[in-house]
């Protein structure tokens, strides 16, 4: 079976020709980096997003804290991750990089700031 | 009248690009002008990743962009900055005058980069008919709101134009539980980049309706619908196909245009593209998304070092 | 127990309240709009008209005239910007020239100085972008150009100031006529006595009439959409320039306005509704077409802002009389073009009606006829500027880019009255300009939630229901 993407990797978006048997992919055609092998393969067995939201913070120089996964989540604890993520509180300034939480949710991530907030 | 080598207007990343190559190319007498209370300029409203994938070679977000370039700044005392302060003039002598609370001050430079961004098109501008009431805003203005302010100016959605901002903005609205309603496009094809397609709209399920346009904004004091209709190749609507859908919140997403407003005023021309960064007055530079609309803020980043370059160039010639 | 209620808020009313308010009386103004001016007035050119294009017999030309003469006056007690640019009616064959000569005639009969029929030569200098195939104009000196609501909200402020009580948000929803005494006004608000009742409610005046059995007028809404270009097109033109005017309506103008932005239309059209301000895409063809044969040069995209107004028409003139059949009830109807220009002799007039049929008026000691005028940062020296911000910091702290309004303009605003978005754009223009609101719109909902201590949520753009935000995140 053949199978066409847009790979999201980078803003050049290739168009990724696919083979794939049984669910497993054999061949990829039309990348112009690995990324785009990396990115076929696992759009195609385990979609997988970066997340990035904002959180409350509390008596800090900003209302919010914009945070982000530190490495992709599957596709289907999107939602979920992210209304965990309305419930978090920040109330000590934080760092761009630091992390809010780890293990996010037992989903192998941590959650990092993304601004300096003092 | 205070006195500088180079005065830098914005602390966007086009701006704080082009202090510090300007500073790397020896300028020591640098003045970085920033309107907003905070340097970064409108990347720390896109919490979204996808940038420095070409600059840093990483995935970053829009306020780790900004991160980077911050961090260089505050290490580097000779470019003095300015927060709050706004430029209200620009003239062919090359002084400057700005407000910032309780003060009002004229700067004059040997060489001026202007870094001033750019600003989203408005309804107004792609005249659609209909109604005036709330709940019409720039792609812009909402990721404002919901990213900065923790607002959510609307439940339930109909965005015009399927630019980056506004694909974004989709899956934005979405994630914050809003119903986005269309997505419309004039054109037979996505004006955004396609993996934004895919990653905000087609991960979510989202309408995105190629070939319409809108017609009519309705509700008195709140959005309440909006009618559609298809258009063919040469945009002209397509007979009785005009439907309506119900909405509170109408998102514009048409375009961006550079703000050189200060550079005309002053009546100073930007050059053609193949001149980049020039003005017709040697010495005044225009970098960024105020020089032209860049579709990826790394490409704005190499552009605005290299004002930076021309601008350090300049100011060596004079003293030579 | 009020001497007098008015009931409407716009230019008209506030014009009334100001002029009763140097006599010896209890005045109350009942608005039903969160704030003045939010009718009719709102949607007014600004255009302070010379008398040109009204009959001498009618009600509007000698009202008119009247008020271009008074309006110089009010604008210098009240600090208002008013620039006397002149007019020009302009021709393009022998046969518009010929109806040329006979406005002149008409105008002159009704006492319009400075009159002068143009050459083509003259256009050529004193309006360079002139259609060049115009072959003469009616040139009037004495047409000038305000801001309709910065008239209206400094009247109501010198009203006030004076005494009048103003009751916004208050919708009048019956009126009970007590023998020869009192009328009793029933609003969502409240009940109100009052010896008199002016009748200024614009496109609902003749739903008051009818409360109180008057129901010999009707309003019929005639809708105008406008185009407002971009202030970097200022000098487009140097006049306000009109078409000869057709039978019901002025044309399509050029109109200069007192903020610098050039302004096209408005179209005549009868409107579905009272609330109807809806443009349209034919509106626009209409407009720009037309405005083109005047201008050739004015291009669609420099469009920065478009509206719709409603004319509150009740037939040919004005209708301002007492009524005989209700004792006490003074109906100021039908108040279209020439409106604004008329405002101030409108007042006169019905202090006069209000003599004749038994009020007293007797002056008061101290009338404060003049009122501070708003600080324009913009229009002082640099040097008085540059001292200015260092007294007041919030000079210096720019909220609205396009038209540099700075956060103390904005909270002097809300002190003077503003509640809304749009109550503040109209007096301080912060949200008017090119980008339209999308860079200061939060910063100005954030001062008003802060001034007014209301929620984020409860700040509306034009009154309730129209919010601007629909949720929000917050620690609770």
């Amino acid at each position: 079976m053949l199978k066409k993407l847009i790979c999201i990797e980078c803003p050049v978006s290739c168009e990724l020709l696919i083979e794939l048997s049984d669910g497993k992919v054999i061949k990829i055609e039309g990348h112009k980096c690995d990324k785009g092998q990396e990115y076929a393969k696992s759009e195609i067995e385990n979609p997988q997003r970066i997340i990035t939201s904002t959180v409350l913070a509390e008596k800090l120089s900003l209302k919010m804290v914009p945070i982000r996964s530190d490495k992709p989540i599957p596709k289907d604890k999107v939602l979920p991750a992210i209304e965990a993520i309305k419930e978090i509180r920040i109330k000590e300034p934080v760092a761009l990089g630091q992390v809010i939480r780890e293990n996010f949710l037992n989903l192998g991530v941590n959650l990092i700031a993304t601004r300096d907030v003092s | 009248m205070i006195k500088r080598d180079l005065v830098v207007v914005g602390a966007g990343p086009a701006g704080m690009a082009a202090a510090i190559s300007a500073y790397k190319a020896g300028v020591r007498d640098i003045l970085l002008l920033e309107r907003e209370q905070f340097l970064g300029g409108v990347l720390n409203q896109c919490i979204h990743t996808g940038f420095g994938i070409e600059y840093f070679k990483e995935v970053l977000t829009g306020p780790e962009y900004a991160g980077r370039f911050i961090k260089e700044l505050k290490n580097l005392p000779e470019i003095n900055l300015s927060l709050r302060s706004f430029v209200i003039k620009l003239n062919c002598d090359k002084v400057l005058t700005f407000l910032k609370p309780g003060q009002m001050e004229q700067v004059k430079a040997k060489a001026i980069i202007m870094a001033t961004g750019c600003r989203e098109k408005t309804r107004e501008m792609v005249h659609i008919a209909g109604s005036r009431p709330s709940g019409i805003f720039s792609a812009g203005l909402a990721q404002k709101l919901i990213n900065i302010e923790g607002v959510l100016p609307g439940r339930e959605v109909v965005i015009v134009g399927s630019g980056d901002i506004g694909l974004i903005m989709a899956r934005r609205f979405t994630l914050e539980g809003a119903q986005v309603k269309a997505i419309i496009e004039i054109k037979d094809r996505t004006s955004g980049l396609l993996r934004n397609v895919i990653q905000c709209v087609k991960d979510y399920d989202l309408p995105l309706l190629f070939n319409h346009k809108i017609k009519r904004i309705y509700g008195n004091q709140r959005v309440k619908k909006v009618s559609l209709a298809k258009v063919d190749k040469n945009y002209n609507e397509i007979k009785d196909s005009e439907f309506f859908i119900d909405c509170d919140t109408v998102l514009i997403s048409t375009g961006l245009i550079p703000e050189n407003e200060l550079i005309e005023m002053a009546d100073i021309k930007i050059k053609s593209e193949d001149d980049l960064n020039k003005t017709s007055l040697p010495g005044v530079f225009v970098c960024g998304n105020s020089y032209k609309v860049y579709d990826l803020v790394d490409s704005a980043t190499k552009d605005s070092q290299e004002a930076g370059t021309m601008a350090a160039e300049y100011i060596r010639s004079l003293n030579a | 127990m009020y001497d007098i209620g008015i009931i409407g808020g716009g230019v008209v009313g506030t014009a009334i309240a100001r002029g009763l308010s140097r006599y010896k009386l209890n005045i109350a103004l009942f608005e039903k709009e969160e704030e003045l001016a939010f009718g009719v007035s709102k949607s007014n050119s600004g255009i302070i008209h010379p008398g040109t294009q009204n009959s001498p017999t009618s009600l509007k030309g000698k009202l008119c005239l009247a008020g271009n003469r008074l309006i110089r006056k009010i604008s210098k007690e009240l600090g208002v910007d008013y620039k006397e640019v002149g007019e020009l009616i302009v021709a393009f064959n022998q046969d518009e020239l010929a109806k040329l000569n006979k406005l002149k005639r008409q105008a002159e009969i009704l006492g319009v100085r400075g009159l002068k029929i143009v050459s083509p030569g003259w256009l050529k200098d004193n309006e360079p972008n002139l259609n060049s195939q115009a072959i003469a104009a009616l040139y009037a000196p004495t047409a000038g150009i305000i801001s309709p609501y910065r008239l209206a909200y400094d009247l109501a402020e010198s009203a006030l100031s004076n005494g009048v009580e103003f009751y916004t948000s208050t919708k009048v929803e019956s009126i009970i006529k007590h023998g020869k005494d009192y009328f009793e006004v029933g609003t969502n608000k409240g009940v109100y006595k009052t010896k008199f009742l002016i009748n200024a409610a614009g496109l609902f005046s003749d739903e008051v009439a009818n409360l109180l059995g008057i129901n010999d007028f009707s309003i019929k809404p005639r809708k105008g959409q406008e185009f407002i270009l971009d202030k970097k097109k200022e000098y487009l033109a140097n006049h306000l320039i009109f078409p000869l005017p057709t039978k019901i309506s002025k044309g399509i103008l050029i109109i200069k306005t007192s903020d610098g932005n050039p302004m096209i239309g408005p179209t005549a059209e009868t409107a579905r509704d009272k609330y109807d301000l809806s443009t349209s895409d034919q509106g626009l063809a209409k407009v720009f077409d037309s405005a083109r044969r005047l201008i050739p040069s004015i291009k669609e995209e420099d469009t920065i802002a478009y509206f719709s107004g409603l004319r509150p028409v009740a037939g040919d003139d004005f209708i301002i009389r007492h009524e005989d059949k209700v004792g006490g009830l003074i109906t100021v109807a039908g108040i279209q073009s020439p409106g604004l220009t008329a405002a101030p002799a409108i007042a006169i007039l019905v202090c006069n009606l209000l003599k004749k049929n038994g009020l007293s008026l007797k002056k008061k000691l101290k009338f404060t006829s003049t009122r501070k005028k708003t600080t324009n940062l913009f229009a002082l020296k640099p040097d008085q500027a540059k001292k200015l911000i260092k007294k007041e910091i919030g000079y210096g702290d720019i909220v609205c880019r396009c038209e540099l309004v700075s956060a103390k303009e904005i909270r002097d605003s809300i002190r003077r009255g503003g509640r809304t978005m749009d109550g503040i754009k109209f007096r301080t223009r912060a949200g008017a300009g090119r980008c339209h609101g999308g860079f200061c719109t939060t910063r100005i909902m954030k001062i008003l939630a802060k001034d007014l201590d209301k929620p984020l949520l409860e700040i509306t753009k034009k009154g309730p229901g129209s919010e601007i935000i629909k949720g929000i995140r917050n620690n609770d």
